[in-house]
């Protein structure tokens, strides 16, 4: 099976091919520059696997939460190559990758996943890893203020959680003040990488979770209902 | 040559489909508006929601209109600026993606360009050289136009747009968001003799436009005089500035370029009033006055199209890298 997984949607900007297990991937943190960067990451990693786009079984992206523009630059980047090699596309969570990068990078199964959500937020997913070494979700991603993040597993506060990702960086302290010794560790550097989507999407694609490229949509967490009492987003009018 | 156009820079999502021998062969809008009307301006956040959400299934809809598959299309052009960067980037994104996964090149279009050449995809388009009043609620501009991509700007808005200048002031009326076409309707009923609203800048050379104080003097009006007559009194005199202005100032753009030719573009030109001193001052002049049909007066897929076919045909094409740009001076454009 091979697939090609993009992220944008923090600083960081990557794409990764996974042809039967074995992942290639081109990473950079550079903010405001994916435009420039995606597609000829995209071109390089098909051209040194000499694969055309259509050869592909399906296309992956990190569908968010994280920053809205970067959300939609790699959406929309998935929709026009989908569209185009008529492929279909599995869309993973951007905290699914930052905790299944954690997992696989420093063997914590037990991964707090925090990204930095702007205006004393961060979007926040709780994920234990599972026996095929894939990542799953706790209870629900959420975006909510640091000291409000729920505790993990009420019952089990045995302390061997593990903090990944630039919320950690943002907010270290209320989120420690929060979570206590449920906490051991945390790492504020991390971001969402296109090669640890991969191992989700070709999960998700064998249980048939992949959809058409018009269904393929961003997931914002922070949406319309929550900034119409949000003073930061209002009115302007329209520039040219 | 086939070419898709796709057009996010603001409130309307456009994609249209232009073929260099049969002309335009499907154009879809999807517009905003409504969105955005409760929070009285756009919204851009909300904007860019909504094309990511539209681009592809108007995209599905013109191809099944214009009966064109993937194999027959030649190339994508997209708007990349100015505008609104989060709404831009979406219709960058895709349309830089998809020419690429299908192996055509790409072009990124002005938007103002659009709007200056969508008049050529009418029967009988006037020929170059020509000026153009861009007229809209995000610009107005007045630019000479000697060919694709040589475009000169003569004189252009300090300050608000007259279409700003005519939805704030509709806004001042009551007339709710966008309202400037309510202003226009409200002023029909308007009595003549009661205000007299300044022609700014005209009485001193040059071509650049201001209307802020034309909106200022309409609060003034509207704080002294409350009874309902006066609210279409002052739409009156309002509309009666704005329209004279513009003519006012496309007159002198066109005595002083010498051209016999004038393109006016932008959801303003759609003003009936403004049609009216428009048609009476060219002929007085002897020139000819020229705009798109109505539904490519406001923002739309097909001028980009067009745009994009001159700009393609002439082998123009973008790298892999794509770009989107609240502000770009149209003096920048070069031929393709």
């Amino acid at each position: 099976m091979k697939l090609l997984a993009i992220d944008t949607s923090t600083d960081a900007c990557s794409a990764a091919l996974w042809l039967d297990g074995e992942v290639r991937q081109r990473y950079q943190v550079a903010p405001r520059e994916h435009g420039q960067l995606i597609l000829p990451m995209i071109e390089s990693l098909l051209a040194e696997a000499g694969l055309a786009l259509t050869q592909l079984d399906t296309l992956a992206f990190g569908r968010g939460p994280g920053g809205f523009t970067g959300v939609r630059i790699a959406n929309s980047v998935i929709q026009g190559l989908a569209f185009g090699a008529n492929l279909p596309v599995v869309p993973i969570s951007s905290l699914a990758a930052l905790a299944q990068g954690a997992y696989a990078e420093m063997g914590t199964p037990r991964v707090l996943a925090a990204i930095d959500a702007r205006i004393g937020e961060v979007y926040w997913g709780a994920y234990l890893t599972a026996e095929n070494g894939l990542v799953t979700l706790v209870d629900q991603e959420i975006v909510c203020p640091p000291q409000d993040v729920p505790l993990p597993l009420a019952d089990d506060v045995s302390g061997d959680w593990f903090g990944a990702g630039n919320g950690w960086h943002t907010y270290a302290q209320p989120l420690k003040a929060r979570l206590g010794e449920a906490v051991t560790a945390w790492d504020g550097q991390r971001y969402p990488q296109a090669q640890h989507l991969c191992t989700h999407a070709a999960d998700a694609f064998q249980r048939g979770l992949a959809v058409s490229a018009e269904q393929a949509l961003p997931v914002y967490l922070r949406d319309e209902v929550a900034w119409k009492k949000q003073p930061l987003l209002v009115i302007t009018p329209p520039p040219k | 040559m086939r070419v898709i156009g796709i057009e996010t820079s603001c409130d309307e999502t456009g994609i249209a489909i232009y073929d260099g021998q049969r002309r335009l062969l499907a154009h879809v809008l999807h517009s905003q508006v409504a969105l955005h009307a409760e929070y009285g301006g756009v919204v851009p956040e909300l904007a860019s929601r909504d094309h990511v959400r539209k681009v592809l299934p108007l995209l599905r809809q013109v191809m099944a209109q214009a009966d064109t598959r993937a194999a027959d299309i030649q190339g994508v052009a997209y708007t990349a600026g100015p505008g609104l960067v989060g709404a831009l980037l979406v219709g960058a994104a895709i349309g830089r993606s998809l020419a690429w996964a299908w192996g055509v090149p790409a072009v990124a279009i002005h938007h103002m360009e659009g709007h200056l050449l969508a008049p050529l995809l009418e029967e009988n388009p006037p020929d170059f050289p020509f000026v153009a009043l861009l007229v809209s609620g995000g610009h107005t501009q007045l630019v000479r136009v000697d060919g694709v991509g040589r475009y000169h700007i003569l004189g252009e808005s300090l300050d608000d747009a007259a279409g700003e200048a005519f939805d704030k002031t509709a806004k001042l009326l009551g007339l709710g968001y966008p309202g400037g076409p309510a202003l226009a309707r409200l002023a029909a009923r308007g009595n003549p003799q009661r205000f007299h609203f300044p022609r700014p800048m005209t009485n001193r050379p040059g071509l650049d436009f201001s209307f802020s104080g034309l909106k200022t003097q309409a609060v003034n009006s509207v704080k002294q005089h409350q009874d309902d007559q006066a609210r279409a009194d002052i739409a009156y005199a309002f509309q009666e500035a704005v329209v004279d202005t513009l003519a006012i100032k496309c007159q002198r753009a066109l005595r002083e370029t010498g051209l016999q030719r004038l393109v006016v573009s932008g959801g303003v030109s759609a003003n009936t009033l403004l049609r009216e001193r428009l048609r009476d001052m060219t002929h007085e002049l002897g020139a000819q006055v020229y705009y798109p049909r109505l539904e490519f007066c406001t923002d739309n897929g097909a001028m980009i199209a067009y745009a994009g076919y001159q700009r393609l045909r002439a082998g123009q094409s973008e790298p892999l890298a794509f770009f989107a740009v609240p502000r770009w001076s149209m003096n920048d454009l070069a031929p393709p």
